[in-house]
């Protein structure tokens, strides 16, 4: 090993392939057959549940537990898909401890809620590894309709048109599929290319054709998508990555966490990707949990996440933070970035208390990763646009008739991958009734 | 430290706790085991006639009845009874009295339904030295099929008869183990009463079939793709045999005829329950076979504690409490009125018990704002099922309306007075009441 985590600055190889792998090992390892049972034995059945009150998708989570626990794992996954067609990539994501789990009245009892996660994968796998989907296409009925972005909402919604005998193409301005599923979760949350794996299965359906390297904005223009398909729908995220326009901000080793996270879920080798020796990653959200933990376990001797407000306004749960702080990560709050300061490359980040002292401190930082959000980019002028996100009412309609937006860069729900789901789910059977009415 | 020691038709065991006659009790090495674990006494596994010892099926004896978390509810068998040697297992209960004079050692039998028979083999039994023995007429399966266990203990004319030929050839204790297999548990009781018999115990095992397999469309235990029916023990069964002692405690043809209570014993809860019901002791199986002879540390521990408790100074001073409130439906208190109450601080919000009352029983559950649950007084008839379908203990309790307040249902006062359905109004028999 030619490197450790000691080593300074931006080198790859500081850890051993073996502890590499083991650390980025399922972060929720899989049920087996007797553990779904031993967990699905404890679900209560509760009437009108609230778990799935708080689940965005609706999935009628008792009834896919109970089938679980009577071993029907197959009906189970038709429970849980028929609302849900990413549920596999779900199960790995939501953070259930803020949705679903939170609720359970396990939780309320014993402070142990169902493992309503790990059950949802453990039926979401058993019929992936069994076969092709519950679902198939319906007549085609000779509409098409443009998805602009290959992520959750995208996925969700063309696969819901083309359930009901639409025609979808899928534009994505990156050359593979998936969105953040693909590229901006962290690695432990979704191995073995479940992602990619996924969106193989749910286009199986038939009717689906997917365009790689289509921006919107670049290589096509709303008017002519709503020119050219009988509804448009608008899924495209949020490409673009804030900017503080602090001084130092050019120096190497500045980078956005988004690009790094997205680097290391394409890396085909753990061990060739490169990772400072002191890391700081700059805010407060998932995003920064995922860059944190996964530079740490990348190596980094010293990783700090540095938030301007307190823990309890972090946008990342509670069970994130404390996976940081279990992993070695140190989390400042009340500071933010005033200048990063190196000869070239970045050696130094500056931290300005926020609490109206003055008082600042400096860290030795070879590697700054900027997690203070996405932004919407590229979205077409003829749309309203309020607070960075196109305006959206009912089940995801734009100010412009035939053009349909949901996920991050829709107004309304929080931008979690069910939620985009949801959305897309919810906006194909508008654009289907509009269609067929 | 409570005093447990029993006397059961004058022989005396440290405890009740009796291991049934079944598996566990089938060898020398077994039921030593069981003496050095704690146990009372035991009841010796059946044994038959001289001669080709009995044969077994070769494939799986036993079905099992799984709750959540595969807790065994039950199991059900078809092993048939000792198929070892008589003059083994004769060798064998003689070494282990001799060692063991302090436990109770019960000898169960089972031979064909001839006077010769049970003279032949019952001067062979009493040599050995055991306490007492106890009759099979019960066991449900293969052995019936050729005329014995349940088919004798099916009618009482056979009960009567190979009880007196046994108390006429044999000078301990005959206890008479009966059948649940049959419609009224009182008249096989009555039968062994006269007959002459010390005791009887029950229950034996319930005819049954656990479950089929779907794929090969046989009963389980499957035997070569076909399947018999076994005889069911455990917990699930409980609820069957509590009632049939209860029945026969109270019964004044067998006034004064002890029980040994069997059926689903797992903890020194059920068997107090036995207990409170009439029986001077109890046999347990499945509880060891699930999870083996230590089992009865908690038994002793545990009855001794609540004993304790309750200020027994021995086992015989709770036996038969609950029987005289062991009554017949029309007796019981009309102007009883109870509504059920959900414990706000208790409940967990799961909405189980609204679901039940409102789909299957009488709307008496309100789900408001924010998943509080609430009863509706005026619907509610306080039939328990909210409660018996909460998972929290005592989130839901059942109040009784006092005296003088209006149930908000009927509209009618509540009243102390004790009234029942021998002189209700609506009753076309209480003619009288109802001019």
């Amino acid at each position: 090993m030619a490197h450790s985590p000691r080593t300074p600055g931006i080198v790859a190889g500081r850890l051993a392939s073996d502890t590499l792998a083991r650390n980025f090992a399922d972060l929720h390892p899989p049920l087996d057959a007797h553990e779904a049972r031993v967990a699905a034995d404890r679900c209560y059945f509760c009437h009108d549940a609230p778990c799935m009150e708080a689940c965005p998708t609706a999935i009628d989570i008792p009834l896919f537990i109970r089938q679980i626990a009577t071993e029907t794992p197959l009906a189970a996954a038709a429970t849980i898909l028929s609302q849900n067609i990413l549920g596999g990539m779900c199960a790995r994501v939501c953070p259930t401890e803020t949705l679903c789990e939170e609720v359970c009245v396990r939780e309320t009892a014993e402070g142990k809620p169902v493992e309503i996660g790990r059950l949802q994968r453990f039926a979401t796998d058993t019929a992936m590894a069994q076969g092709p989907q519950p679902f198939s296409r319906a007549a085609p009925t000779g509409k098409s309709v443009a998805v602009v972005g290959a992520g959750p909402a995208g996925l969700a919604c063309a696969h819901r048109l083309a359930m009901h005998g639409h025609d979808v193409v899928v534009f994505d301005a990156r050359e593979k599929p998936g969105g953040l599923n693909e590229f901006g979760i962290a690695a432990y949350k979704s191995t073995g290319g479940f992602a990619r794996a996924e969106i193989d299965w749910l286009v199986a359906i038939g009717g689906i054709e997917l365009r790689h390297g289509q921006a919107l904005g670049r290589d096509m223009s709303l008017d002519a998508l709503h020119t050219q398909y009988n509804a448009v729908f608008l899924g495209m995220g949020l490409a673009g990555v804030n900017a503080l326009g602090l001084p130092g901000s050019e120096l190497a080793g500045v980078e956005d966490a988004v690009g790094f996270i997205g680097r290391l879920r394409q890396a085909e080798d753990l061990s060739s990707l490169a990772v400072g020796r002191n890391v700081v990653v700059i805010g407060g959200g998932m995003t920064a949990i995922d860059a944190a933990v996964q530079a740490k376990l990348l190596g980094a001797e010293h990783v700090t996440i540095a938030y301007r407000r307190g823990r309890e306004a972090m946008k990342a749960s509670r069970f994130e933070q404390d996976l940081a702080a279990e992993k070695g990560v140190t989390i400042l709050t009340g500071v933010q970035p005033a200048g990063f300061f190196g000869d070239g490359a970045v050696a130094e980040v500056e931290l300005a208390y926020t609490d109206g002292s003055g008082e600042t401190l400096r860290l030795a930082a070879d590697q700054v990763l900027m997690a203070i959000g996405q932004k919407l980019e590229g979205a077409p002028g003829a749309l309203t646009i309020e607070g960075g996100k196109i305006i959206v009412t009912g089940a995801g309609r734009t100010s412009r008739a035939g053009v349909w937006a949901g996920g991050d860069c829709a107004s309304g729900g929080d931008d979690l991958t069910v939620t985009a789901v949801a959305e897309g789910r919810d906006a194909a059977e508008d654009i289907h009734a509009s269609l067929v009415g | 430290m409570t005093d447990l020691t029993t006397d059961f038709l004058g022989i005396k065991s440290p405890n009740p706790f009796w291991l049934a006659s079944a598996p566990p009790t089938d060898k020398e090495y077994n039921v030593r085991r069981a003496f050095e674990a704690g146990w009372g006494g035991v009841v010796w596994k059946t044994l038959g006639e001289d001669g080709p010892p009995i044969v077994n099926v070769n494939g799986p004896r036993y079905g099992a009845v799984w709750g959540a978390d595969r807790r065994l509810l039950a199991l059900n068998n078809i092993e048939l009874i000792t198929d070892r040697p008589l003059e083994t297992n004769l060798e064998e209960i003689a070494r282990v009295k001799a060692d063991y004079p302090d436990r109770a050692v019960i000898v169960s039998l089972m031979v064909p339904c001839t006077e010769e028979a049970w003279r032949a083999i019952l001067p062979r039994v009493a040599e050995t030295g055991a306490d007492g023995i106890e009759l099979n007429f019960g066991c449900p399966h293969g052995m019936s099929e050729r005329g014995m266990g349940s088919a004798v203990g099916q009618v009482p004319e056979y009960i009567e008869m190979v009880t007196r030929w046994c108390k006429q050839n044999y000078d301990k204790p005959v206890i008479v183990k009966l059948t649940p297999n049959i419609t009224d548990i009182r008249y096989p009781a009555r039968a062994a009463h006269k007959g002459g018999a010390d005791a009887v115990s029950l229950i034996n095992t319930v005819s049954s079939i656990t479950s089929v397999d779907l794929d090969s469309f046989s009963p389980e235990p499957s035997i070569d793709g076909k399947g018999s029916h076994g005889g069911m023990c455990g917990p699930a069964v409980k609820p069957i045999a509590l009632n049939m002692v209860a029945e026969i405690a109270r019964d004044p043809e067998c006034k004064g005829l002890p029980i040994s209570g069997i059926g689903g014993v797992t903890t020194w809860r059920d068997a107090a329950e036995f207990m409170a019901l009439g029986a001077g002791n109890v046999q347990v199986c499945t509880a060891a076979m699930t999870y083996g002879f230590k089992v009865v540390q908690e038994m002793i521990s545990g009855l001794g504690d609540w004993m304790g408790k309750k200020g027994y100074a021995s086992t015989s001073e709770f036996v038969g409490q609950a029987v005289p409130n062991v009554t017949d439906w029309q007796f019981l208190n009309l102007n009883y009125v109870t509504k059920a109450k959900i414990d706000q601080d208790k409940c967990i919000k799961c909405g189980r018990c609204f679901a039940a009352c409102e789909d299957t029983s009488h709307q008496a559950i309100w789900m408001k704002p924010g998943r509080v649950f609430e009863v509706n007084d005026s619907e509610c008839v306080a039939c328990n099922l909210c409660i018996n379908v909460c998972p929290v203990e005592d989130c839901i309790t059942m109040e009784r309306m006092a005296a003088g307040s209006v149930d908000p249902r009927t509209g009618r006062t509540v009243t102390d007075d004790y009234a029942n359905w021998t002189t209700h109004p609506n009753n076309p028999g209480s003619g009288c009441a109802a001019e």
